[in-house]
């Protein structure tokens, strides 16, 4: 090993963050906005008395719980060409960029993760708070919207983001479509001037300080919450 | 918008020459799954130790545990294996660090993969093992140490052998975590299941029929893997308790 070169490092910086990081930071919160709605709604389906749609939403979760996220990677990455085809009736796939592609994957992937989540908010809530919500004359829409959901959010706010870690994690397995995200853009460098040892190095640091301080953060406000309850 | 089903595909010869492609897919499950359990000895072991440890009176201790854990927890697993397969041997000693690096296919890929799936796994039985410890009344230790128990006799009697049985069902899911995680392993050039579907899609062009194949051995593994690990559990369950472990939600 050459000596550890600082300097290649430090002329990185500005592609690492202002190309790479930008990517990963956009794809973790959009994917988890649209992944706590989609994942939202499963969960209201799992939850329904209607047992067809309660089995096709188990089905979904359940299918995309036993794949590997690396596969399903795949699997959107082809599939989303086609869909996007089928949708604009063309006759041939419809070109997408890795970046959307990326984001539909994991907002479809991830809903099944927060799905479960949800699921167990809603579960805590006690049946009386929606009987009351019927007895109010709210419907269902109007039960969840403004009694059950809002606290069952709450409560959850603590195991959402700490799933929302994981996928901000998770979203370094781009790199198998060869995304440009921080660690995308790491591997460009590392192989480009053969300075593996110093780019996955600072790729590891970087993910590991903020990883662990949003960990840390989640934990104070677990606490927090836990107090005002 | 039509795609070209040819199912057919999977009976066809591989252009390696080792068979049809439902054999070369096969052998990739049989990758992916001593993968897994290669790495999964490691994973209960070290997660074990760890995990005990954290429950111990000494400080000290505690502090590395927990140090072991954050660590490996918040790196991604694909940053891991880079770091095992490409920044790890450059850190050994250089004849050490070059008969790493210049083993036999599949070995230089094999090894780290089961290295770096090992201890990625271990941090979470670890957290499994600490949540299975402190979930016992603390009357279980006390009696233990009553009747005249040294600490490690109480662990070794008294306290693992419950612990373990209440994590049983979380184990089962970081085992099948465990069996996907391993198709991170294509990135550094392992052809377990994942990775030959992919390579398949690209001598084929037939991208779905690949993919879809994958995924029903990956769900028949996931399958087996569950009813197996039931009539384990019922085999173990301690007379008297609620069968259930709490598993932490977040997860993959």
């Amino acid at each position: 090993m050459s000596g550890f070169d600082w300097g290649e490092i430090e002329r990185s910086l500005p592609y690492l963050f202002k190309v790479g990081m930008v990517f990963t930071v956009e794809l973790t919160l959009l994917a988890m906005a649209g992944g706590i709605v989609f994942g939202t709604l499963l969960a209201m389906m799992r939850l329904s008395s209607h047992r067809v749609v309660s089995g096709v939403a188990g089905a979904y979760v359940n299918l995309m719980r036993s794949i590997p996220l690396v596969l399903v990677i795949f699997w959107f990455f082809f599939l989303v060409p086609y869909i996007g085809g089928w949708i604009t009736r063309s006759n041939q796939p419809v070109q997408v960029g890795v970046f959307l592609s990326a984001l539909v994957t994991f907002t479809m992937f991830e809903a099944a993760y927060y799905c479960e989540i949800m699921r167990a908010g809603i579960q805590s809530i006690a049946r009386g708070q929606v009987w009351s919500g019927y007895a109010l004359g709210l419907n269902y829409w109007q039960t969840m919207g403004h009694i059950v959901l809002p606290q069952a959010f709450r409560n959850m706010v603590p195991v959402l983001l700490t799933q929302t870690i994981i996928l901000f994690q998770d979203t370094s397995l781009v790199y198998v479509i060869s995304a440009t995200d921080f660690l995308g853009a790491a591997a460009k460098i590392a192989n480009r001037d053969y300075r593996l040892v110093e780019m996955y190095s600072f790729a590891a640091v970087v993910y590991f300080v903020i990883s662990f301080s949003l960990s840390y953060v989640v934990k104070r406000l677990q606490a927090k919450i836990a107090v005002l309850r | 918008m039509k795609y070209p089903w040819h199912w057919h595909i999977l009976l066809e010869q591989e252009p390696g020459g080792s068979g049809t492609f439902i054999h070369y897919l096969l052998v990739g499950l049989g990758w992916s799954i001593v993968t897994a359990l290669c790495a999964w000895v490691i994973a209960l072991l070290v997660g074990s130790v760890v995990g005990t440890l954290r429950t111990t009176t000494n400080a000290w201790v505690v502090r590395i545990g927990n140090a072991y854990v954050e660590i490996f927890r918040n790196i991604p697993l694909l940053v891991q294996f880079f770091l095992w397969f490409y920044v790890f041997p450059e850190f050994l000693p250089t004849s050490i660090g070059m008969a790493v690096k210049t083993m036999p296919v599949p070995w230089v890929f094999f090894i780290p993969a089961v290295l770096c799936l090992g201890i990625f796994t271990s941090v979470r039985v670890a957290e499994q093992v600490r949540a299975g410890i402190q979930s016992l009344p603390r009357g279980q230790r006390m009696a233990g140490i009553a009747i005249g128990l040294t600490q490690s006799q109480a662990y070794r009697f008294v306290i693992l052998p419950q612990a373990f049985r209440i994590i049983m069902p979380p184990l089962t899911s970081e085992f099948m975590n465990i069996i996907k995680n391993s198709s991170v392993a294509y990135t550094i050039g392992l052809l377990e299941l994942t990775g030959r579907s992919r390579a398949m899609s690209e001598f084929t062009f037939q991208t779905f029929e690949a993919f879809a194949a994958a995924t029903v051995l990956y769900l028949l593994t996931n399958l087996v893997v569950v009813v197996g690990m039931r009539l384990l559990e019922a085999r173990v369950r301690v007379p008297g308790l609620i069968a259930a472990g709490g598993a932490p939600l977040a997860g993959h």
